[in-house]
């Protein structure tokens, strides 16, 4: 496992850390010591005193930590089985939206999800994350193939947002986009999408519509990019003003939760899911197995009338009639 | 007032009596939703919907000044609780259900309210079978000062469009200057028969946003009616002092036939 350069937030733990490793390999010290017992102690409090204040910036770069586990990785560690599903029957086969059947105990699913890539080579060929036109095809003709058969589908979100480009917009980006929402509230199978890390605007609600809509706890979900609201509102996008627009765009996990947007807040290992990949997967796929359990029972009406009014409810306005604040209806 | 495009001087009488296109070049200008409405519907014909339906702050989101501040200002300004306007009313004695979301109000933005006031027109339609018609003019699409809560709104008039659609309803798109982003990427383009003004600037993503990724000047009429239309994304481009008459063709077309 590589060891990315730690988050500048994170330099005390990182030091802690390297402490206490090299102190468990000295042989004299040994790995059970009072002494390391206590440094252990001390840097879980650590870790457990920060990552319960992150502030939203701090978020949003955990949420991109470059070890942070992406689709491929929770397909490779929650799934015993994928086979890949490749292209959109029109244009080409998009690596930023990777879909497949995938089996995990008794349960047969969809996966799609935006691959962000780990290598930089890989990271080239999937846009860093960032889906074409025809990446949206793509996910759209393989989700339908699993509602024609009832596999239900899930959805991993993990995008700073649709590829802003000349080829993206000559073949239709916003048409696209467009249309897999509208089509995915008639997908008459169960959907569970989960944003795993980057929930960045229309692209990822391309892939966005549910039964069940999570986050991950240290994932975000938001309208604009924090670069590009501190750009508009503050004309330049820097270290000062990155930070105010994530606190201004209120797009934590626990905001989301509190405005009705998400189901559920997932937790994530002791410091975040790039500390604990395998702690990170258990968790993500009991949720998932238990998600499926309950949307199981279900007709294909319910189902989608549910759905319907799940978005139908978003939304704050205020009604002359009622002279109250209150969610839309 | 001179033309924006080609620069003649021109009286804003003139202008207004042909509903802000430029008697010299043709030059499409924003229009109010309120004059849409008279150069779309028939005179006294439309009765408007849900107008008691106002924005809020759920954020509590500031920047140079306080959302819940820009609100009471763009109110004033405008005259208007927020962008959308929607109702019921007729063209050429044909029943429709007309929303349009009014470029002057910031920027014609979708936020809760856009949201919500789209969506009970278009369950309006749907219980009452009538053809739709959203005219969409929309700088940034979805609002950035209700955060998330904006982006839901495309979802959510986006359901209520697949049951619209579900229930064998025409829905006719209007493209206006501009169209952009989270609006582009949900209702606007989600017409069983899409339609543009001449010149209207449509897409997903912003110059600067393209420009920042991509570091390449964009070429000559990008995103623009004629470039959509071009790369298979507009049925028509409309002239607005045709777009009555082509609303209303159209809508026969359409009508279902008993049989
Ligand atoms: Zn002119």
């Amino acid at each position: 496992m590589k060891t990315p350069q730690p988050l500048a937030f994170e330099t005390e733990i990182h030091e802690m850390e390297t402490i206490v490793s090299k102190l468990e390999q000295v042989p004299a010290i040994g790995g059970n010591s009072e002494e390391i017992k206590r440094l252990r102690r001390e840097l879980t409090g650590l870790i457990r005193k920060k990552y319960a204040n992150l502030t939203p910036w701090e978020t949003i770069l955990v949420s991109r930590h470059p070890a942070r586990p992406q689709m491929m990785d929770y397909v490779e560690s929650i799934f015993d089985e994928f086979v890949e599903l490749h292209g959109d029957r029109a244009f080409g086969d998009d690596q930023a939206i990777r879909c497949g059947f995938a089996r995990f105990g008794s349960n047969k699913v969809l996966v799609v999800g935006h691959q962000k890539g780990h290598t930089l080579k890989e990271r080239q060929a999937c846009y860093y994350g960032c889906a074409h036109p025809e990446g949206y095809r793509k996910a759209l003709g393989k989700m339908k193939l699993a509602a024609k058969f009832r596999v239900p589908i899930i959805c991993l979100i993990d995008t700073p947002g649709a590829f802003p480009g000349i080829g993206a917009e000559e073949r239709g980006q916003a048409q696209l986009i467009a249309t897999s929402i509208l089509e995915m509230f008639r997908l008459a199978t169960p959907v569970i999408c989960i944003v795993i890390g980057e929930g960045g605007s229309g692209g990822a609600l391309g892939i966005g519509v549910g039964d069940k809509v999570s986050m991950l706890e240290h994932a975000y979900y938001s309208v604009i990019s924090p670069e590009g609201c501190a750009g508009i509102l503050w004309k330049t996008a820097n270290e000062e003003t990155k930070p105010k627009a994530a606190e201004a765009l209120k797009l934590t996990s626990k905001y989301l939760r509190d405005f009705g947007v998400i189901d559920d807040v997932i937790s994530e290992p002791l410091g975040g899911a790039h500390r604990d990949p395998r702690e990170m997967a258990n968790t993500l796929k009991n949720y998932l197995q238990r998600s499926l359990r309950e949307l199981a029972v279900h007709s294909k009406e319910a189902l989608l009338e549910s759905r319907y009014q799940k978005f139908r409810r978003m939304g704050f306005t205020l009604e002359a009639s009622t002279g109250m604040t209150s969610p839309a209806m | 007032m001179p033309c924006p495009k080609c620069k003649a001087t021109l009286y804003r009488k003139d202008v207004q009596a042909k509903f802000n296109v430029c008697p010299e070049c043709g030059h499409h200008m924003p229009l109010s939703a309120r004059e849409r409405v008279r150069q779309l519907l028939d005179e006294d014909s439309f009765e408007e919907w849900f107008t008691d339906i106002k924005p809020c702050d759920p954020l509590g989101f500031v920047d140079r000044i306080p959302y819940s501040k820009r609100l009471v200002d763009e109110q004033r300004k405008t005259g208007m609780n927020d962008a959308a306007t929607v109702g019921k009313g007729f063209i050429r004695g044909r029943s429709v259900v007309l929303c349009i979301t009014d470029f002057q109000f910031m920027a014609g933005s979708m936020g809760s309210v856009v949201g919500e006031k789209l969506t009970r027109a278009i369950e309006e339609a749907t219980r009452l079978q009538l053809p739709l018609i959203i005219v969409s003019g929309s700088g940034g699409g979805a609002r950035m000062q209700e955060g998330i809560l904006s982006l839901m709104q495309m979802a959510k008039v986006s359901g209520a469009i697949s049951r619209h659609d579900a229930a064998g309803c025409l829905y006719i798109a209007v493209l206006t200057h501009p169209t952009m982003g989270g609006v582009a990427a949900s209702w606007a383009l989600q017409g069983d028969i899409t339609l543009a003004e001449p010149a209207a600037m449509i897409g997903f993503a912003g110059a600067r946003t393209i420009w920042n990724t991509v570091r390449i000047e964009l070429p000559e009429g990008f995103q623009t009616s004629e470039f959509l239309l071009e790369h298979g994304f507009v049925d028509r481009i409309v002239h607005r002092h045709d777009l009555r008459t082509e609303l209303a063709s159209l809508v026969d077309y359409c009508e279902k036939s008993q049989s």
